[in-house]
């Protein structure tokens, strides 16, 4: 459980997020929403001790302050928006550092293999070879993303549930690929970790996301699921935009949901 | 060397799967035989014809009594002459090397080098101070530390100039990267700028002592200041290889590195005073000596790739080899004279690392 109460964070006298209560349970899918500046990677970076923030955040039951780096990478991994390199590192390089903590949670001598396993995950097989600065953006961000799973595996380790912190996973990705990363998140959930992910597209955060924390200004406008939050009224407000939630478009307008994936 | 290989298409690592540790391993194995090489190289070269081949001949199997004379000579210039310059050469080639993929890799910057930070720029301005002043002002100092005074004087300036400069970037215990760099130049220009007015005030004889040693030599090696470096150097550069870890997370940014588990704030803590321990000892005792901090990282990079666990020990390999090749040719090109090894590994140096960015421009942009 990541339990987050009372968050403010301030940047440069600027208070980007004010008094955000958040809660991820373990085999629950997390989705944090809200228009741009909205505060959002603001309140992940807090809950990941990048950010100094006033208020309280709790990992499984520990005050994340009170942990060192170490214990923190051993409880969970983040995915950051975008990643550039100092040096030229090969895609298997730099999985591999995923590897650095030595806590993967599978045995230890299948650590070896596991960049390859997780690069097949991401649909990068027989990218690890590649130098990581020649793969597209979309690219670069699947192979963060197996990074991150190498470092977190096993989403239960010594009986604690571990976690997912991806800001915006799939704002780069296809529709196919989009599908998939969230796949994974999913399957992270279901085997019993806690996934909390930034997301942009509405129809992906309600087919994916266990429960909903709406960021509006730097505060809390709503939280719950996904049928309880995504009203028009909510949408209208946040968003600054007036669309209907579940309405088809009017005459022969082509549109595609990704729910209506087989 | 190992960069031929690699001249085929950039788009490919040199391994199909990615994993260059076999092939790192395999550059660190023959960069160990080209130190041997290099170390027997600059025992048997010199202005006089005293060979390191004999003195070995004469260890093993005794001095043929007509040359004892000359075994005699030998042992005095091989023994006391030539071994502790080698051995400096070593020391200080290594730390330059390593010194500069660590600035490298925590400035997450392929120019970074000592000399950047201002680091080089403090040790070079304690050393002037004692060449200028020592007779004078300073002559008490001088007095009291003997031949200590000018080494201890470059060592004190490059470690105050890193702590200030680690003063001024960390603020509510986090060390801000960028504003070192930029303080490190600001401080550097300072810190030329009274070096040169103590050059003003400079007579003829300090001069020529100073352009020497600003271009840097291992002439001035003695067993003595190999005591005084060489324990800082070699404590120093053995506390970097459990940095390397952490500085593979750093290139993928600061806060990753935290996320990974890395303790960067120690890491940053650790990397700046091994550096500037190492640096202050080596211009201490050598002066200034360029390009090698920035060209062997760069051409191992090419070779091995940026993981460190593989280029910090190949860097300090390359960096002795390098500089005892260039102290070789400094001592015996002009011979019996010799030039200040400075000026080799520049005009060695410096076209060398333009060959590399031309044919490597690919490999390199990021």
């Amino acid at each position: 459980m990541i339990e987050a109460h009372d968050i403010s964070v301030a940047i440069g006298g600027k208070r980007i997020v004010s008094h955000v209560d958040f809660a991820a349970r373990p085999g629950e899918v997390s989705a944090i929403v809200g228009p741009n500046g909205s505060g959002k990677t603001t309140l992940l970076k807090a809950l990941t001790g990048e950010l100094a923030y006033t208020g309280t955040v709790t990992l499984n039951g520990r005050d994340l302050s009170a942990m060192t780096p170490v214990e923190a990478a051993t409880l969970r991994a983040v995915l950051p928006q975008a990643t550039t390199l100092a040096f030229p590192f090969t895609v298997r390089e730099i999985v591999r550092l995923g590897l650095i903590g030595g806590r993967s949670g599978v045995l230890p001598g299948e650590d070896a293999r596991l960049p390859e396993r997780a690069l097949a995950r991401v649909d990068l097989d027989g990218f690890a070879g590649r130098f990581y600065q020649e793969l597209s953006g979309g690219e670069q961000q699947r192979v963060q993303l197996a990074r991150v799973l190498c470092q977190v595996w096993a989403p239960v380790l010594e009986g604690r549930p571990r976690y997912l912190f991806l800001d915006e996973p799939v704002s780069s990705l296809d529709v196919k690929h989009q599908l998939i990363i969230m796949d994974i998140a999913r399957d992270f959930a279901r085997r019993g970790g806690g996934v909390v992910a930034i997301l942009h597209d509405l129809n992906l955060t309600a087919m994916y996301a266990d429960r909903l924390f709406v960021l509006s200004r730097g505060q809390l406008a709503a939280a719950g699921a996904p049928a309880d939050v995504l009203k028009d009224e909510l949408i209208e407000k946040v968003f600054d935009c007036r669309l209907k939630v579940g309405t088809l478009p009017a005459g022969s307008v082509p549109f595609v949901l990704p729910q209506s994936a087989a | 060397m190992a960069e031929q290989s690699i001249a085929g298409a950039p788009s490919r690592a040199m391994a199909a799967d990615g994993d260059r540790s076999a092939r790192a391993r395999f550059v660190i194995a023959l960069l160990c035989l080209a130190l041997v090489l290099s170390v027997f190289l600059s025992l048997t070269a010199g202005a006089s014809d005293a060979s390191a081949v004999r003195v070995i001949r004469d260890w093993f199997m005794g001095a043929l009594p007509a040359d004892a004379a000359l075994a005699a000579r030998d042992q005095l210039i091989v023994y006391d002459i030539r071994m502790p310059r080698v051995l400096l050469g070593v020391l200080i080639g290594a730390a330059l090397a390593v010194c500069g993929a660590v600035m490298q890799g925590l400035f997450r910057n392929p120019l970074a080098d000592p000399g950047l930070i201002g680091v080089s720029a403090g040790s070079s301005l304690g050393a002037v101070t004692i060449i200028v002043l020592g007779a004078t002002w300073l002559a008490p100092v001088t007095l009291a530390l003997g031949t200590l005074a000018l080494p201890l004087a470059a060592f004190s300036g490059g470690l105050a100039v890193t702590l200030l400069l680690y003063a001024i970037a960390t603020r509510q215990g986090r060390t801000s990267v960028a504003t070192m760099l930029l303080a490190g130049i600001a401080i550097s220009a300072l810190a030329m700028a009274l070096t040169g007015v103590l050059i003003f005030m400079a007579d003829d004889r300090q001069l020529r002592d100073l352009t020497f040693w600003q271009l840097g030599s291992l002439a001035g090696a003695t067993w003595p200041k190999i005591g005084t470096a060489g324990p800082v150097i070699v404590a120093a550069l053995s506390a970097m290889p459990f940095l390397s870890r952490g500085l593979n997370a750093l290139a993928l940014g600061e806060a990753t590195a935290g996320h990974l588990g890395i303790p960067v704030q120690r890491l940053k803590y650790t990397a700046i005073v091994g550096v500037s321990a190492a640096v202050g000892a080596s211009v201490a005792v050598s002066g200034g000596i360029g390009f090698i901090g920035i060209v062997v990282p760069h051409v191992l990079r090419l070779a091995i790739g940026p993981d460190n666990r593989y280029l910090l020990p190949a860097s300090a390999l390359l960096g002795a080899s390098l500089l005892l090749i260039a102290d070789a040719v400094a001592r015996t090109i002009v011979a019996p004279a010799e030039l200040p090894i400075g000026i080799v590994t520049a005009v060695a140096g410096a076209p060398f690392f333009l060959w590399i960015l031309l044919r490597k421009r690919g490999v390199i942009d990021l």
